[in-house]
C-alpha cells in the first residue's frame, strides 16, 4: 500500500474533531464522491475577532483523506478567519510531514473546505476555481488539466518541452504515453479540422535564436535574465525550491538552485528548462548552469 | 497475534512442499536444459515432470500444448497479439469489461493501434448477456478473450459455452484462468478453448512464472523470437526452478480441489454470512451463486475502502478494495462500476479471498472484528447519521464540485 508518513497514520487512526459541531456557523462541504472523497467542515467562528474557536470534520474518504482533514480542524484553531485562507494545501500537506503524490488531492479538498466553510460563514458564494484532472505523473504529481493547460498556453509540441516546463515524465518515463495523448489532442483542436499532422516521433530541433536587432548592454541582459527567473520561481517555489543569478559570464549564465530542487534528479532538467525560455528571452544562445560549475577565482 | 491472510486472489504464499521442491534447481541442479552434458539432462527431466503436472491440472491432451511464461500477464499477451498477428484478415477483438487489467489495458493499446474491440457489458451481478455475445461473432473477429473467473468478485463465466459458440464460427478463444485455475475442475480437452492463461502465484507457486495452454493445431506467433526454448514459441532460458515448483503446486492443487470447493466454501460463506447479518447497509457483489469457492467480494456503504484496510491491518487481517483511493486513480474498480454499483458502495468494497490454509479460528475472529471498524469509519462519515444513512445522502451533502 501508500508509504504513509507517521503522522498521517497517526492522525487516520486517532482522528482529532470528527463527528458533527452543533456550534457551527461556518460550514464547506466539497468533494466528489466519484473520486471517493467527501468533506464537510464545520467551524465557529467567534464573530467579534473572527477567530476560529472550534473546528470538526465529517470525511468519506481514504485513509490520508481522513488524516488531512483531521490535521486542517487542528491547524486552523485559534486563526483568524484571514489566517486560515492563507492556509494552502502544501501547508496541510507539511503538517502530515508530507504526502504521497496520488494523494496531493486530499489537501487539496482540505485547502477548499476550509475555503468554503469561511465563504459560508461570512455569507459569500463559494466557487471551486480549481479543476482536477487524472494523475498523469506519477513522478511529479502532476495532472492532466495542468499539463494541457501548459501545452496550450505555451504551444508545445514534444514531450521533452512538457518535462522543461512541468517536470511531469522526466523521471521514470512511464508516463511519456500519456503526455503524448495529451499532445495529440491539442494539437489536433490546434490545427483545426483538415490538416491534421501527427505529432513528430522525435523532439523538433529548437529554431535558431533570431539575431537580437541590437546588442544588449550588460544591465539590459540581466534584467532580462532576472524576468525568466522570476517567471520560472513560482514552479520552483511550488516544490520548495528557489533560483538565484549567481553570475554572468560571457555566453554562461551561473543560477544557484536552492531548496528541493538543488540536487534532486530534475535540476538538469528544471536547468534545461531555464535555460530554454533565455535563449528564447535574449534572443541569443547561452548556456545556463549550476553556481557550482563557475570557475574558481583566479 | 499471528497475521490472517485473506488475500488469496492477490496472491498466494509458496506450499513449503513448493519452495522445497525448487531449492535444488538454484544449487546442484543449476543447469541449461538445452545442454548436452549431465548438468543439463537433470534439470530436463525435471520440465519435462513439471510439464505433465500442469497438463494433468488443465486436463490437457497434450504436454506439448503447455508453454511457460513468466506470468499470466504474458501469456495473455502472447494470446491476443498472436491471434492478431497470425489472421491479418481479421481486425476485431471481443472480450469483457470487467477483465484484469492484463487484458484490458492490452486492449485500449490496440484499439489505438487501430484495431477494434468489442467489450461486453455485464449486468448488476456481472453476468453477460449471451444473446449480445452471438450477434458479434462475425468473420472479421480474430479472438475472444473472456475471463473464467473475475478477480474482483469471483464470478464465473460460461467459457466453455462461450467456446463451443465461437469455434462454430470459426473464431479463435482465449480465456484469462489466472484466478480459476485450481480452484474449480478444468478439462480442456472436452471444451473448445484454443489458449487458456495461468498464473503460478495464484496456486501456491511462485510470482514471475506462467502459463500458456495453447491448443495443438491453432495458429500460433511468438510474443519472444530468440532460442528454441519451449519449442521456439516463447524463446528465453527456462526459468526451470519456478517451473518445478509450479509443476509440484499443480499436483497439490488436485489434491486441495475437494477441499476448496468444500471446506474453503464453508468458510468464505460462514465469513460472509457473518458479516452481513451483524452490518447492516452493506451486501455482496457479483454473482453470489456462480462464482468461485473462496472469493466473498462485500460493499460497505457509506464509507471508502482504503481505510478499512488500513484498520483491518492493524488487528491484522489482509484483505483487499476496488475503491479508488488503493490504486490512486479517480475511478473506483471498473469491476464494480460495470455492475453499476452505486458510487457511494463501490468505494466500499472489499474483497475477502480464502485458500486452503485458512482456519475456522481466523474466520470467526474476522466475523468479530469487521464490524466495528465499519461502525467506527462510518462515525466519521458525512453520509452517515447515528442510526444508519442520512435521510437522503446525495442530497444531505451536496458538496460544492462534483
Ligand atoms: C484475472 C487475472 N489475470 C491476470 C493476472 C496477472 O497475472 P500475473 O501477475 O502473473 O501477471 C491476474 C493477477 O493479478 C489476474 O487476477
Ligand atoms: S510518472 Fe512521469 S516521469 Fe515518472
Amino acid at each position: 500500500m501508500w508509504e504513509y508518513s507517521d503522522k498521517v497514520r497517526e492522525h487516520f487512526f486517532n482522528p482529532r474533531n470528527s463527528g458533527p459541531l452543533e456550534e457551527a456557523n461556518g460550514i464547506g462541504d466539497v468533494g466528489s464522491i466519484q473520486c471517493g472523497d467527501a468533506l464537510r467542515l464545520m467551524l465557529k467562528v467567534e464573530p467579534e475577532t473572527e477567530i476560529i474557536l472550534d473546528a470538526h470534520f465529517q470525511t468519506f474518504g481514504c485513509g490520508s483523506a481522513i488524516a488531512s482533514s483531521s490535521a486542517l480542524t487542528e491547524m486552523v484553531k485559534g486563526m483568524t478567519l484571514d489566517e486560515a485562507l492563507k492556509v494552502s494545501n502544501q501547508n496541510i500537506a507539511d503538517f502530515l510531514d508530507g504526502l504521497p503524490p496520488e494523494k496531493m488531492h486530499c489537501s487539496v479538498m482540505g485547502r477548499e473546505a476550509l475555503q468554503a466553510a469561511i465563504a459560508n460563514y461570512r455569507g459569500e458564494e463559494w466557487s471551486d476555481d480549481h479543476e482536477e484532472g487524472a494523475l498523469i505523473c506519477k513522478c511529479f504529481a502532476i495532472d492532466a488539466v495542468m499539463i494541457e493547460d501548459v501545452v496550450k498556453a505555451n504551444n508545445l509540441n514534444t514531450v521533452e518541452q512538457v518535462t522543461f516546463y512541468t517536470k511531469a515524465g522526466g523521471g521514470c518515463a512511464a508516463c511519456h504515453e500519456g503526455i503524448e495523448e495529451i499532445l495529440a489532442k491539442v494539437m489536433l483542436e490546434r490545427a483545426g479540422p483538415g490538416e491534421v499532422s501527427p505529432p513528430p516521433a522525435c523532439p523538433a530541433t529548437p529554431e535558431a535564436p533570431r539575431p537580437p536587432s541590437a546588442k544588449l548592454t550588460l544591465v539590459q541582459k540581466i534584467k532580462k535574465i532576472e524576468e525568466v527567473l522570476d517567471s520560472v520561481r513560482p514552479m520552483l517555489q511550488r516544490d520548495h525550491g528557489d533560483v538565484e543569478l549567481a553570475d554572468v559570464q560571457g555566453k554562461k549564465i551561473y543560477v544557484h538552485l536552492k531548496g528541493a530542487c538543488s540536487g534532486c534528479m530534475m535540476e538538469a532538467a528544471t536547468l534545461g528548462g531555464i535555460q530554454q525560455k533565455m535563449i528564447e528571452a535574449l534572443g541569443e544562445l547561452v548556456q545556463v548552469l549550476p553556481s557550482s560549475y563557475m570557475p574558481a577565482e583566479a | 497475534m499471528e497475521p490472517i491472510y485473506l488475500d488469496n486472489n492477490a496472491t498466494t504464499r509458496c506450499d513449503p512442499a513448493v519452495v522445497e521442491a525448487m531449492l535444488p534447481f538454484f544449487t546442484e541442479h543449476f543447469g541449461n536444459a538445452s545442454s548436452i552434458h549431465a548438468f543439463g539432462s537433470e534439470v530436463g527431466k525435471a520440465l519435462k515432470k513439471a510439464r505433465s503436472q500442469v497438463q494433468a491440472l488443465l486436463g490437457a491432451e497434450h504436454d506439448s500444448e503447455i508453454i511457460f511464461t513468466s506470468c499470466g500477464t504474458e501469456s495473455d499477451s502472447t494470446a491476443i497479439l498472436s491471434a492478431l498477428k497470425a489472421q491479418p484478415e481479421r481486425n476485431t477483438v471481443i472480450t469483457t469489461n470487467v477483465e484484469h487489467p492484463a487484458i484490458l489495458t492490452l486492449c485500449e493499446w490496440l484499439e489505438k493501434e487501430g484495431y477494434i474491440v468489442h467489450k461486453l457489458k455485464v449486468d448488476k451481478k456481472g453476468r453477460i448477456d449471451i444473446d449480445e455475445y452471438k450477434s458479434l461473432l462475425h468473420d472479421r473477429v480474430a479472438i475472444v478473450s473472456v475471463m473464467w473467473a473475475n478477480n474482483e468478485t469471483g464470478t464465473i463465466f460460461p467459457v466453455e459455452q462461450m467456446a463451443e459458440l465461437a469455434s462454430a464460427k470459426g473464431i479463435m478463444f482465449h480465456t484469462d484462468a489466472v484466478q480459476a485455475v485450481g480452484k474449480i475442475p478444468i478439462d480442456l480437452k472436452s471444451t473448445k478453448i484454443d489458449m487458456l492463461s495461468l498464473s503460478g502465484h495464484k496456486l501456491h507457486a511462485p510470482k514471475g512464472i506462467g502459463v500458456l495452454y495453447l491448443r495443438r493445431g491453432c495458429r500460433f506467433r511468438p510474443l519472444l523470437r530468440g532460442g528454441h526454448q519451449e519449442r521456439g514459441r516463447r524463446a528465453g532460458t527456462e526459468n526451470s526452478a519456478s517451473i518445478v515448483g509450479l509443476g509440484v503446486a499443480c499436483e497439490l492443487a488436485m489434491q486441495h480441489m475437494e477441499i476448496e470447493n468444500t471446506t474453503v466454501r464453508r468458510l468464505r460463506d460462514k465469513l460472509e454470512a457473518g458479516l452481513l447479518s451483524q452490518i447492516t447497509h452493506c451486501f455482496p457483489t457479483g454473482n453470489v451463486a456462480n462464482r468461485l469457492p473462496n472469493t466473498s467480494n462485500i460493499a460497505f456503504e457509506y464509507i471508502e475502502g482504503e481505510g478499512i484496510l488500513m484498520l483491518l491491518n492493524k488487528v491484522g487481517i489482509a484483505g483487499s478494495s476496488g475503491s479508488a483511493c488503493t490504486s490512486g486513480s479517480l475511478e473506483p474498480s471498473h469491476v464494480m462500476r460495470a455492475m453499476g454499483i452505486p458510487y457511494t458502495a463501490a468505494h466500499g468494497t472489499i474483497r475477502f479471498s480464502l485458500s486452503v490454509y485458512n482456519t475456522e479460528a481466523e474466520i470467526d475472529r474476522v466475523i468479530a472484528e469487521v464490524p466495528p471498524i465499519v461502525a467506527q469509519l462510518r462515525k466519521l462519515s458525512p453520509y452517515w447519521s447515528d442510526k444508519g444513512p442520512v435521510a437522503n445522502p446525495q442530497e444531505a451533502f451536496a458538496p460544492t464540485y462534483a
